[in-house]
Order: structure tokens, then sequence, then C-alpha cells
């Protein structure tokens, strides 16, 4: 256990960012072009994960636990989240038949 | 029983409650029993106190009942005063107060708001006692004010006749303006005398000197609370249009008791008034310009309760020359013996009105006398006395005040003495056209003729024995009595009447005056008879042209008109101006624009919701990485 945290600990800092805002970077893009619910879904789940990551890379970087405990807490909340989201996108399908996002613009002046 | 003295409003407002709430279940006797009962307990409790407080050595009680007011200084308890003046009061309210309550009995039966009237006589007398009870100024307030409404609701008591209603908000607003003079007043006596109990205030004002600036304002802001309360010029038409009340109303409320509660205030107050000069002085030329304008007016009225009202507030205007001259006593003796005449006036005038079908005009009137005999003679009873001939009630009391306005200005008795005899002129004027000569009515009308019912009957009655009688309490030396009423109240008035020149007039003087005024009234008396009996003469119908006087007496000298013209009007297009204006275009127009504004401004914003989730994504992000942006650069 020792060693991993050393090795992890050997792998700058910078690294873990850039992972992370790539990964950041592509749920966003994921978010914003996509058009299906579900991948949509995922992108949001991408993005949760590379914060997660980050927390986790400080957490190491600065020998504080507290990041980690964090990171369940997202998780939790990630789960909780896609239970409700996936339930909520199983009935748009049941109505509409797609998870086609654009077309759910009911909602407008 | 003084220490019981909390039992006498108690009664009426148990009856107010009674009557009120139940006034649609219970049957009109159980109403009628009700309300007559409280105020007959309420009579037999004040009875019970007079004979204590007589026989008592000490003339001045307060009972406590609880803290009211309390914060920090100002400490304004509960309390009641019973002395001589309060105790008398009580009597006149609570007694005259049952006799109405059962002459209402017989007046009100065929009225669907049997129920309701009695609560409202009830509730009346319970906040006329609080008035007359209270041992502070503030609690005078209330009874004050209550009465005000009470009197509001009694006039409107008919209130789908919108003159009706409009004669009860007359009432309403004309005596706002003098309960605001009344309010004011004690204010400043607070912030004077650090306190608003009589106990308190009195004697500190009586080391005061006499006209000491305070005072005169204080007293000057009382006297019009006074005004307008009593109806004195300038605001006295209020009480002629109170006629609209039913006529039991009229005799208690605007008769009897709620108008004299001036008189009762300021004599209540004497010792301020007394180290007043100068107020006292505007107090004796408003009553004497009062009395002689109200009885030339009421020479000429038809209306037989306009006339008893005209005749009212020149009576009250006596009380109020004889307070201005400093005869306390001899007003509140006046105070009393009206309330007994007056009363029984305007009863007897409802006893009239009840057998005519509702027949108010006299000219339509006429030999009722046969028909009405125990009507007719109680009210000639009371016509005697009001015109003053002895020795009869009215005249006791009007020669006493005479008395003492000769000793302090001659100028102001002669002018009384005309006031005398206007007013014997228009009461013997009133009776004979009413009783005596031709019945002029229509043949229904004279069908229906008939006496009034014994509830009805009994009051007038009662109260014809107390006019022939009533004048007794005060028996002037001259005539070897020993002026019970002025031993009685020699407490209330002692410490200003230590401040005041005694009168001084001899015995043949005194005999002068009081033969002067009384070969006045049997000469007005022998004028009417001379006009109205022997030459049967009947007022001309309204589209006849009158001759100047006459014409300026029989519109009430187009006061009224004038008011319209001078307040009325102008406050009218002024309210319209502000509320067309002001209101219409200012405020709402502010109010609105808000509203158009957000309209318009919203029309070109709210394409944005568009519905496209992506597009609320996309302004998401980009928001986000603005504020980034902002952040780092600090643009």
């Amino acid at each position: 256990m020792e060693n991993v945290t050393q090795a992890l600990q050997g792998v700058p800092l910078n690294h873990y960012i850039l992972l992370s805002a790539i990964i950041f970077a592509i749920g966003v893009i994921g978010v914003l072009i996509r058009r299906n619910a579900i991948v949509i879904f995922m992108s949001i789940e991408l993005m949760l994960n590379a914060v997660n990551l980050l927390l986790t890379a400080f957490s190491v970087h600065h020998n504080d636990a507290s990041g980690q405990i964090f990171v369940f807490f997202i998780m939790a909340l990630a789960a909780a989240e896609v239970a409700v989201g996936l339930a909520i996108i199983v009935m748009i399908f049941r109505n509409t038949n797609s998870t086609d996002v654009n077309i759910l613009n009911k909602l407008k002046w | 029983m003084i220490n019981l003295v909390w039992l006498v409003p108690l009664f009426p407002l148990i009856g107010f409650l009674i009557n009120g709430l139940g006034r649609n279940t219970l049957s009109k006797s159980v109403i009628g029993l009700t309300g007559c009962l409280a105020v007959l307990a309420s009579f037999i409790v004040s009875l019970g106190i007079f004979i204590e407080l007589n026989a008592s050595n000490t003339k001045s009680f307060i009972v406590p009942l609880f803290d009211w007011i309390s914060a920090g200084t100002v400490k304004i308890p509960f309390s009641f005063m019973v002395d001589p003046l309060s105790a008398l009061m009580l009597l006149i309210v609570t007694g005259i107060g049952f006799l109405i309550h059962l002459y209402s009995t017989g007046y009100m039966s065929h009225d669907a708001g049997f129920g309701k009237f009695f609560s409202y006589l009830n509730l009346f007398i319970f906040f006329m006692l609080l008035l007359v009870l209270g041992s502070n100024y503030v609690i005078m307030f209330i009874g004050w004010e209550g009465v005000g409404l009470c009197s509001y609701l009694l006039i409107g008591f008919w209130y789908t006749n919108s003159s009706y209603a409009s004669a009860a908000k007359k009432a309403f607003i004309m005596n706002r303006i003098g309960d605001l003079g009344f309010l004011i007043a004690v204010f400043l006596i607070f912030t004077t005398f650090n306190s608003v109990e009589f106990a308190v205030i009195f004697p500190q004002a009586a080391s005061m000197l006499a006209g000491d600036r305070a005072l005169i304002i204080i007293t000057s802001l009382l006297f019009v609370g006074a005004i307008g309360k009593s109806a004195q010029l300038p605001l006295f038409t209020w009480l002629p249009d109170a006629m609209a009340g039913p006529t039991p109303v009229s005799a208690l409320i605007h008769a009897a008791t709620m108008v004299t509660a001036g008189i009762y205030m300021i004599a209540r107050s004497n010792i301020l008034f007394t180290l007043a000069p100068q107020t006292l002085h505007v107090i004796a030329i408003v009553g004497l310009a009062t009395l002689l304008l109200a009885a030339t007016i009421a020479v000429t009225q038809n209306d037989i309760k306009k006339v008893l009202a005209y005749s009212t507030v020149s009576q009250l205007g006596y009380m109020f020359l004889g307070l201005g001259v400093g005869a306390y006593t001899g007003a509140f003796f006046h105070v009393i013996t009206h309330a007994f005449f007056k009363a029984l006036l305007f009863l007897g005038a409802g006893s009239v009105i009840h057998a005519m079908s509702n027949e108010q005009d006299m000219r339509n009137m006429g030999g009722l006398k046969k028909k009405l005999p125990v009507t007719f003679l109680t009210m000639m009873i009371g016509t005697i006395a009001i015109a003053g001939l002895p020795p009869f009630s009215g005249f006791f009391s009007k020669d006493e005040i005479l008395a003492h306005v000769y000793e302090h200005n001659q100028l102001f008795w002669v002018l009384g003495v005309i006031g005398a005899v206007f007013t014997s002129f228009y009461m013997f004027r009133m009776m004979f056209l009413t009783f005596n000569g031709s019945f002029r009515g229509t043949t229904a009308q004279e069908h229906h003729l008939h006496e009034s019912p014994s509830s009805m009957t009994i009051p007038l009655i009662v109260l014809a024995v107390l006019s022939v009688i009533g004048g007794f309490i005060g028996i002037p030396e001259i005539f070897g009595g020993g002026h019970w009423l002025q031993n009685f109240l020699s407490p209330v008035f002692a410490v200003s009447a230590g401040k005041m020149p005694h009168l001084t007039l001899d015995h043949s003087t005194e005999f002068i005056l009081m033969a002067v005024s009384v070969a006045g009234a049997l000469g007005a008396m022998l004028f009417a008879y001379q006009k109205y009996v022997k030459k049967g003469e009947v007022p001309a119908e309204d589209r006849i042209e009158r001759g100047t006087l006459a014409r300026l007496s029989y519109n009430k000298y187009y006061i009224d008109e004038i008011y319209a013209s001078l307040i009325t009007r102008p406050l009218d297009s002024l309210s319209g101006f502000f509320h067309k204006v002001v209101d219409k275009k200012g405020i709402d127009g502010l109010v609105n624009g808000f509203g158009k504004g957000a309209i318009e401004a919203s029309k070109s914003f709210r394409l944005l919701q568009s519905g496209m989730v992506g597009f609320y994504i996309f302004m998401m992000v980009f928001g986000i990485v603005a504020l980034l942006v902002y952040s780092m650069y600090k643009i």
C-alpha cells in the first residue's frame, strides 16, 4: 500500500490535471453536440468522473483523505441521479418512442 | 353599593350582547323584556348608589377596576368615579333610558329591526354610562366615541332610505370634527399635567393662575368637542337631520342624554374652565348665538320633530350660556329638567306620529286633542315646562341661568329672554297646530287615529309628573327653598365657586327678572293662541312665497346650503381631482406602467425560452466559461 501511494505520488500533478481537463472537455462537448438523451447522460457521468479523478489526485498530493471521502459522496449522488434520470428517460421513450432531446421542445413561450 | 358601580354599565352591556346575538332568534317580547330589564337593573343600582352617596360624608369615590394602560410613566387605570355629578347623571341616563326603552316596546312593535333596535339602544346606554362614570378623560373619551357610534347607527336605523343614511353620516362626520378637538385636548392635558385622571388634574389645575395659556388652549379644544357633541354653532346642523332616526332615539340620544354630554364634560372639568375666563366668554357667546339662531328657525318649521330638534339646539344653547357665565349648577339643573320635558315632548311627538300613520307635517294634523287625550295633556305639561312658566320645572332652571346671566352681562340677559319668548311661541304654536282646530289630514289617517298603547302612555305620564315636580330640586332662596341641587353638587363645584364672584342680585331684582321672562313667555303663548286658535291660521304651503325674514327662518338661514357651497362642494371637487387625476392617472398610471413596461420588455426576451434543451445547455456552458474567463482575467 505504501508503494502504491508513492508510485501515485511519483506521477506529476500536472498530468492528472491535464487528463481530467481532457475528460471533462469530452463530457461537455458530448452534452453539447449529441441529441440522444442517454449519450448526454453518459457525457454528464464523464464530467462527474473527471472531477472525481481530480479530487483523488489532489487528495493524494496533499496527503489528505478528505478529498477521497468527498469522492464517495459524489459517487453516491451520481448513482441517485442516474436512477432518477434513467427513469425519466424511460418515461420519455415510452411517450415519444425516441430519446432525441430536440423533440422535447414543448416547454416554451 | 358604591363599590358595585361597575354593575351599572355591565347590565346594558349584557342586554346588548343578548339582544345583539339573539336579534333574529329571540321573540319580540323576550327582546323587549331583556332590553328594559337591563336598564331597569342599572337604574336600581344607580338609585342605591345615589342614596348611599347622599347619606355619606365623603362625596367623591373612585372605584378602580383594573390597570388598563400601563407603559412607563403613563398609567391609565380603568376606574369609575362616583360623585354627586355622576350619580345624578346616572339616574337621568338609566331612569329616562328605562322609560324610553319601555316606550320603544310599543313604538317599535311593528318594526322588523326590533332586536337590532334594542341592542343598539342598550349599547348606547352602556357607552353613555362609561362616559359619565369614567374617572379619567380616556375612559370618558371611549364613552364619548361610543355614544357617537350608537347615534350614527340609530339615526341610520332605517338605512335603506338614502336620505336617512346620509343624515347618519352627517351626524357622524360633524361629531368627528368635535372629537378631534377633544382628543387633542386630552393629549395636551397629559403633557401639561402628566396624567389624565380627574382626581390628579383638578387639584393641580386649581393652583394655576387664571388665564394660563395652556388652560385656555385645553379648554378651547374641549369646548370644540362639546360643540360637536352638543350641537352648537357652527356644528349644529347634524342634530335637526338626526331626526331621521326613530322617535324614541330622538328622545333618548338627541334630546335627553347624549347631546348633554358636552355640558356634562364642561361641568366635570369646571375648574379648568373657571381658570380660563376667555374660553368661558366664548362659550357664553356661542351658546347665546346658538339659542337665538335655533329659536328663530324653530318658529317657522312645520315638521313636528324638526321644531323639537331646533328647540333642543336652542335649549342646549341656554345650557352653554349658563356654563359660560359660570352658572355650572344652573346649567346642570337645566340638563336635568330639559331631559325630563324634552324626552316627554319627543315621546309625545312620537305618539302623535304613531297615531297619524307616520305623518310628521303639522299642516296635516290639527284637532288631535280629543283623539289623543293622554298625549295632549302630557305634551301640554312639557310645553308649559319648556316655556318656563312657573311652577313647572323649566321655569326654575331657566331662570337660574338667566339670573346668573343678568349679573354677568345685561345685554346677554335681554337676548336670553328674547330667546325664551321665542321658545314659548314656537312650542305653543306646535301644540295648537297639532291638537287644536280641525283635522287636516286624509280620511284614511283620520280613520286610523287612536291613543297609543299603555306601554307608550305610561312613560309619558311619568315624564309629565317629573316635568312638573322636577324643578323642586332646585327652588331658589327667594321662594324659601334651600336649593337642594346646589348643596348636593357643591362639592363638585366648590373650588370653582371659590374663584368666581358670587351672585349678588337682591331679591327684588331677581323677582323683576323672573316676572319679565314669565310675562314674555305668557305673551308669546297668547300671541300663538290668537294666531293659531282664534284665527285658525295654518302655515303656508311650501310653494307659496314668504317674506324675507320668514323665508330665511324657514330655510334655516340657508346654513346647510352655505356649508354645501363653502365646504362640501369644494371638498367634493378636490376629492374628484384626487380621484380622477392623482389616483387614476398618477398612482394607477405608475403601477400599471410598471406592469406594461415589464410585458413590453419581455416580449423579445421570452423568445429565448425556445424549449430546445441543447440551446439551454449551450447557454449554460457559455455562461460558465464567460464567468471563468472573467474571474481569470478580471475583464
